[in-house]
């Protein structure tokens, strides 16, 4: 008997910390401390580059002035030799950090995605290549925002 | 509630290009009074292997639309993207590069 409610037991704290870790496990990629920082410096730290060095190998491509700011289109590319990751953040907007992508072998440092911008704002990008990181920043004109709806 | 996905990926000079679109909400909390509903993670994978990982935030715009690029490639390589969203839905659709 004893041994049976023992059995019982350890099948259901299996079970339990099954249903625990699966969404722990399947939403473990986000950085939620960098997405959730309010100001852009926070959000670098949590990414773990607090500073990185101007650079010309950043290129950002986006409107001077967004008439929409609930879709606006920015299109990144780093030439820095061996960059891995490319971060977008949007200086103005309540959480800045808006991606961030990681690039392996077989891709090359480029994406274009549509952001929302709540005001006028500098873009910030921020690039790892070899472990040193590097950041380029434009600033965008909004005239309509993007964040309330 | 994880609506279609589309994408097409076509050759370049030494690249291809990948273009995918999603249909999500994206919602923010200011939208929705601090019930956000957004994407959160998305791969891009390449033949069965992944080259590029995102985490996005509510800032991207409702129904997002990413553009991708790939070292070189060939006709039929095999591109697959999902996404993962902060309410545990998830999506993929794949195609051959054409």
């Amino acid at each position: 008997m004893m041994q049976k409610r023992r059995g019982l037991l350890h099948a259901a704290g299996a079970l339990l910390a099954a249903a625990l870790l699966k969404p722990v496990a399947a939403l473990a990629a986000w950085n939620k401390a960098a997405f959730s920082s309010k100001s852009s410096a926070d959000a670098m730290k949590s990414l773990g580059t607090p500073s990185a060095d101007a650079s010309g190998g950043i290129v950002i491509e986006a409107p001077q002035i967004a008439e929409n700011g609930a879709v606006v289109p920015i299109e990144i590319t780093s030439s820095i030799p061996g960059t891995t990751s490319l971060a977008v953040l949007v200086e103005r907007n309540p959480y800045p950090l808006v991606a961030k992508f990681d690039f392996m072998e077989g891709a090359l440092p480029f994406v274009k995605i549509n952001a929302k911008m709540g005001e006028t704002s500098d873009v910030r990008v921020i690039a790892t290549a070899g472990g040193k990181h590097y950041q380029a920043t434009k600033e965008i004109k909004v005239t309509i925002g993007g964040c309330g709806g | 509630m994880a609506g279609p996905m589309k994408m097409r990926a076509t050759l370049g000079s030494g690249y291809t290009d990948v273009r995918v679109l999603m249909t999500h909400p994206m919602a923010t909390e200011q939208q929705t009074k601090g019930q956000p509903h957004f994407i959160q993670n998305l791969t891009v994978k390449l033949n069965g292997k992944t080259v590029i990982e995102g985490e996005i935030s509510q800032a991207v715009s409702r129904n997002p639309v990413f553009s991708f690029r790939l070292k070189g490639g060939a006709k039929g390589d095999k591109i697959e993207v999902s996404w993962l969203d902060n309410k545990g839905d998830t999506n993929r659709t794949e195609t051959a590069v054409a």
